[in-house]
């Protein structure tokens, strides 16, 4: 009997819990907290659930309470679900707060994530529902070793390759660190044997020659990139590139973008869906066809012992006030406008929904009239940093080599700067992501062709891209925006310790579903 | 002599490139974290709060509101606006130059205590408000002492 034969029998015979508790302890899944979406089921007869918001969170919801019997309803503001997990395509438009209109006019098959767009390998909450949902998903590619790391103020404002600063910064490394270790410097930390492996680790790692040096040479032309690369036929030998000099390194504090890639959230692999993030939100809103009311907006919400009741307005006949009515509500409306609705919750809760800010973000989609990135600079995917405003630019990780127009991410705005090109016209923002960009890439000035910005506090729907906690307030309110208050629970990305990402939705639904669950079955109310 | 007609020649050049920068600076330049502290009321109004209570003060209205500040009774209150810019509400974000500073998600935009009262000045006086009383910064100060320990200087 192999192991997988009788992890099945235990799965058969004693249910999925027990099996999770053999595979633990056969060492397999002692990995992850995540144990699967939850399969609730035994809802009491006749229980309903009001859910708001058809974003990531109110939909996760709603798919699994109404497979465990709950009669569901979902309220949602816009006319489409899928809230911040979202697609402008060519022929969308797009109206932000104070009227600004955009006709997104990209080219067929050209699109930009205005939210969320990549997604880590270990966020297995929302990679389970595109399996489920049947969403296809490709490569993100966040690291690319041919992309540059440019600063306005360092090597006269000409963008570097990344793998250059990369080579060179850890080439400088090494040979530092194997001259002290050579000087006996590393004497008292560090045995001689260890001594004799990390100097040969070390010329591996910086790429240094036989003398420990960081030198021109084949070595390090094969990290860092060459002046003539090596090619077929006559006068197809190679030329080494010059290293840049320590100083030169240190000083453009290019390096200081060089662990992006490293950390948790951005290690390979990185994956999208096919045809943008926003696949994910319509293949929810097609499962869930028929239980969505759109253009749905929350105006008051109360609960009694036996119910919450949720007032509505139809956005396109304002003043029009509708209620709906469930036994439990799952209120995934951000805090940035929750705070601002009726709501008879506990104070404790209340308080909670009012502390946290909402941070602002910009993103530019620009439609260029080729792949110049590819053609002319060898840039397939992954991202761009620079210090100008547009701090971001990304290109596209589909569709590589394919010929014709190109949509490009031209800014990914944080921080002060996106206060500022919040404050412009969405033309505005457009015209100085272009001019900026062209910094980087001169191109720009004769293949861009239209573009489309999205500045998050301007979107109706979240007025802020995500929620801003500072420590001090997740100590103090954090557990009470999660407890389930009545018959109220919430549920978010802002209820999560993943500020801004979709697992942080996904993972909050879930665990606020089956504390929900539970308390349904024990027939009860708070 | 030629030195001081050279210095004076320089000191022009330096002026009028400063009034060209400042002339540039509503258009093109944004700030960053250092020159924002050249922002006056009107430059902070433009380049950070009417993204949200839009270029007419007039606010906005979607599945939420950002209050209007133009007929706004709340206005009356000047210490109400500093408190708000200082503090945050609800998911606007506070502005304040911390003692310490802030963890939260990214650095965020910093606003001196003389510029929150210029910018409260500002609003009041314009839009179609006229208030005839002003905030001070000492006022603005006063209002948060944790972030301002007493020996230290203004």
């Amino acid at each position: 009997m192999t192991r997988r034969d009788l992890l099945r029998m235990i799965g058969v015979t004693a249910g999925g819990a027990a099996m999770y508790q053999a595979m633990s302890s056969l060492g397999l899944a002692a990995e992850s907290p995540y144990q699967g979406t939850p399969t609730l089921h035994g809802a009491p007869r006749g229980a309903s659930v009001l859910i708001l918001g058809a974003g990531l969170a109110g939909m996760v919801a709603a798919y699994e309470m109404r497979q465990a019997g709950y009669k569901v309803q979902v309220l949602e503001c816009n006319h489409r679900p899928g809230g911040r997990n979202w697609t402008l395509r060519g022929g969308d438009t797009y109206t932000e707060l104070g009227g600004f209109t955009q006709h997104c006019q990209f080219d067929r098959g050209l699109y930009i994530n205005p939210g969320p767009w990549r997604i880590p390998y270990h966020h297995r909450g929302i990679l389970d529902y595109c399996k489920k949902l049947g969403v296809p998903l490709e490569p993100f590619v966040q690291i690319n070793h041919n992309a540059y790391l440019h600063s306005a103020d360092a090597f006269g404002g000409k963008p570097q390759r990344y793998r250059t600063i990369n080579a060179d910064y850890r080439g400088h490394v090494a040979e530092l660190l194997a001259k002290v270790t050579q000087q006996g410097k590393l004497d008292a930390p560090v045995s001689k044997d260890d001594q004799a492996l990390l100097l040969d680790s070390l010329r591996q790692w910086g790429a240094l020659d036989k003398n420990y040096a960081y030198a021109a040479g084949p070595g390090t032309s094969n990290r860092r990139g060459y002046d003539k690369p090596p090619g077929g036929g006559l006068s197809a030998k190679p030329v080494d590139s010059q290293p840049l000099q320590l100083h030169d390194v240190l000083n453009s504090h290019l390096w200081s973008s060089l662990t992006e890639g490293e950390m948790y959230e951005f290690q390979t692999t990185l994956l999208q869906p096919v045809g943008g993030m926003g696949r994910i939100g319509e293949a929810f809103g097609h499962a869930l066809d028929g239980l969505i009311r759109y253009n749905a907006k929350v105006t008051s919400i109360q609960q009694d012992e036996h119910g919450v009741t949720a007032s509505y307005e139809d956005t396109r006949h304002p003043g029009s006030v509708q209620k709906a009515r469930a036994d439990w509500c799952i209120c995934t409306i951000p805090l940035s406008i929750l705070s601002q609705i009726p709501m008879n919750v506990s104070a404790a809760m209340a308080d909670a929904i009012g502390a946290v800010s909402y941070a602002a973000t910009v993103k530019v989609g620009l439609q260029f009239k080729r792949r110049f990135w590819e053609e002319d600079e060898d840039i397939y995917g992954g991202i761009t940093a620079t210090d100008l405003p547009i701090n971001t630019i990304s290109y596209p990780s589909n569709d590589f080599n394919s010929r014709g127009k190109g949509v490009l991410l031209g800014g990914y705005i944080w921080g002060l700067n996106a206060y500022e090109f919040t404050a412009m016209t969405p033309e505005e923002r457009v015209r100085r992501a272009v001019e900026y960009g062209s910094q980087i890439h001169p191109q720009y000035k004769t293949e861009f062709e239209n573009g489309i910005a999205v500045a998050w506090h301007r979107a109706p729907f979240t007025m802020g891209c995500f929620a801003s906690w500072s420590e001090e307030a997740r100590d103090k309110h954090y557990d009470n925006l999660c407890q389930i208050d009545g018959r109220i629970a919430l549920a978010g990305e802002h209820a999560s310790y993943l500020p801004a990402w979709q697992e942080g939705a996904v993972t909050s639904a879930l665990d606020v579903i089956g504390r929900l669950h539970q308390r349904a079955v024990a027939g009860g109310a708070a | 002599m030629k030195r001081l007609a050279l210095h004076l020649c320089n000191t022009m050049l330096l002026l009028g490139y400063a009034a060209f920068a400042q002339a540039q600076s509503s258009d093109n330049a944004l700030y960053t974290r250092s020159t924002l502290r050249d922002a006056n009321g009107e430059a902070v109004f433009r380049h950070i709060c009417q993204g949200c209570h839009m270029p007419d003060a007039k606010g906005a209205t979607g599945a939420g509101t950002y209050p209007a500040l133009t007929g706004n009774p709340r206005l009356v209150s000047a210490q109400y606006m500093a408190a708000t810019i200082l503090f945050g509400r609800h998911d606007m974000p506070s502005f304040k130059t911390s003692a310490t500073p802030n963890h939260s998600f990214f650095e965020d935009a910093k606003l001196s205590d003389a510029q929150i009262a210029e910018v409260i000045n500002y609003i009041r006086t314009h839009f179609g408000n006229h208030y005839s009383d002003s905030i001070t910064a000492a006022e603005v100060t006063a209002m948060h002492p944790q972030d301002n320990p007493p020996n230290s200087t203004p």
